[in-house]
């Protein structure tokens, strides 16, 4: 199995992975205490109307899906911030919306036939080296930012209506918070899939939570978990030739599931 | 228009907080109308009142959380004096989060690090947590404390701004009763330099600690508590709770020194 670290296809496939990893360990932390799984879900998924508009146009496909995840993003803070009570119904539109938008686009195309599924389990062994330096970069971004602002995140996600009263802007730091999950998903989208980018943001969040009495602690260990789940699917996948990001989401749910039955 | 005036020429200069003919309403829904308070210095204020009728909104207001358009409210604090409490502390325990970082919230702007907390920080939160008995729990998980130690802990941040007066919305909702005498014999020796003012259903517990009560339900009807006691013991040894509410909502009906 050593011998395959030698491709170069390889390298960028751990290398993905572990980026990806810290990315979605941060911000899958703050979208578990947040309890918007749902909302980031939503945004990955209409992130596929900015596929089809870069397809469409001619337009680099990271570039699209960035830009309209982040309208989205916005979009939907902006929907939300006064009226929670309708964030699931809004979600479920934006959702719904982004996946009709990139289909019919990607038909609209002439000659152009984009196999969906790649799009929703990714395929992690063809990352190529431009989305390695877009995750670095986004990575740098949200280490640094979630540093600065730690204690401003923790407030709003812990206690919102306190965080106000003592002048912290939730609906900046919400939306804010918004975008960095777009930016997160958009990141996984080529590499890793809608569905796995959901599963990473979750799955080693929820493991970390339990072992966690802080967010840093959290943030840390949900880090580590992607990680390991991360590289661990991708041995089994490469072991028995199976797809990657399907043997990602596995090898996590399987220790997932081995946590919860020893730790009582 | 009743109850401010006598109140006004009495006590005016100790008064730190003056609701003035506020009125409230969510949509189309009249939540508060007309309603006149004053929060004295040293004050043990218990606001109670069905559900729906108001209190919380009351508070709100007087934080500055919800505004109103209709009335005033006179404040001799800065908004930093004011110590805060909230309803529900009981609900997000899965949070990852410890005692400190609780009571660290409650710091207000001035210098903070590049990141993380300043010494100065974390020694002034382990001293709010010293005051409510605590700080030998500051590394605990939140949601691993009882009901009561959390809402101590909860007390603690609000002292963080050494607030001059303190709102606590239904700090003893689904603790129990060790834990509610806990929390009350708590604000009974904060409330020797800090004003308390506190939202509750369980009066018969609330009325041991509180010097004044205001029954909110849309209006307001205000009680000095001294006399009251006088008045009800004299009256009826087995008082129960709802006799007691409703005597207390009646503006007219109770004997008792109170400013209409």
């Amino acid at each position: 199995m050593l011998e395959a670290l030698q491709y170069e296809f390889v390298q960028n496939a751990l290398m993905a992975g572990i980026l990806i990893s810290i990315a979605a360990g941060i911000i899958g932390s703050l979208v578990i205490v947040n309890r918007i799984t749902f909302l980031a879900g939503g945004i990955a998924h209409s992130s596929y109307g900015g596929i089809g508009i870069a397809v469409y146009f001619g337009i680099p496909v990271l570039l699209g899906a960035t830009l309209f995840s982040v309208f989205v993003a916005v979009l939907i803070a902006a929907l939300t911030l006064n009226d929670k009570k309708r964030i699931d119904s809004i979600i479920g539109i934006m959702w719904a919306t982004g996946m009709a938008i990139g289909i019919v686009l990607v038909d609209l195309t002439p000659g152009y036939n984009v196999d969906l599924m790649s799009y929703l389990f990714g395929s992690i062994i063809a990352v190529p080296q431009s989305d390695i330096w877009y995750m670095l970069g986004l990575d740098v971004v949200i280490v640094s930012l979630v540093l600065f602002f730690y204690r401003e995140f923790l407030a709003i996600s812990y206690d919102s209506e306190f965080a106000k009263l003592r002048g912290i802007n939730i609906k900046f730091f919400y939306t804010l918070l918004l975008i960095m999950a777009a930016l997160t998903v958009v990141a996984a989208i080529k590499v890793v899939g809608l569905i796995l980018v959901i599963a990473l943001l979750t799955i080693p969040t929820y493991i970390a939570e339990i072992f966690s009495n802080t967010l840093s602690k959290m943030m840390i260990l949900s880090c580590l978990f992607a990680m390991m789940f991360t590289l661990g699917g991708l041995s089994v996948s490469y072991l028995y030739d199976i797809s990657s990001g399907a043997s990602i989401i596995l090898v996590a749910v399987l220790f997932l599931l081995l946590v919860k039955l020893f730790k009582r | 228009m009743y109850n401010s005036k006598k109140i006004d020429k009495r006590k005016q200069l100790n008064n730190i907080i003056e609701v003035k003919n506020i009125s409230f309403s969510y949509k189309k829904t009249k939540v508060l109308e007309d309603i006149n308070l004053n929060i004295e210095e040293n004050d043990f204020l218990a606001i109670i009142g069905p559900n729906g009728g108001g209190k919380s909104t009351l508070l709100k207001l007087i934080l500055g959380l919800l505004k109103s358009k209709i009335g005033k409210i006179n404040s001799q604090l800065q908004s930093n004096s004011i110590g805060y409490v909230p309803q529900n502390t009981n609900l997000n325990t899965h949070f990852p989060i410890t005692s400190l970082e609780v009571v660290l919230m409650g710091h207000i702007g001035g210098k903070k690090p590049l990141f993380g907390y300043s010494k100065e920080e974390i020694s002034c939160a382990q001293n709010s947590l010293r005051q409510v008995g605590m700080v030998a729990f500051q590394d605990t998980k939140i949601g691993d404390l009882s009901g009561g130690q959390r809402q101590r802990v909860f007390i603690a941040r609000s002292l963080c701004s050494n607030p001059k007066i303190i709102l606590l919305d239904e700090p003893t909702a689904s603790i129990d009763v060790k834990g509610q005498t806990e929390v009350y014999e708590l604000l009974k020796q904060l409330n020797k330099k800090i004003s308390i003012v506190v939202v509750s259903h369980d009066i018969s517990v609330l009325l041991n600690y509180a010097k004044n009560v205001a029954h909110v339900n849309k209006n307001l009807v205000y009680h000095t508590l001294t006399n009251m006691q006088k008045n009800i013991k004299n009256q009826d040894e087995h008082l129960c709770e709802v006799e007691l509410l409703s005597a207390l909502s009646n503006k007219h009906s109770c004997g008792c020194d109170h400013e209409h």
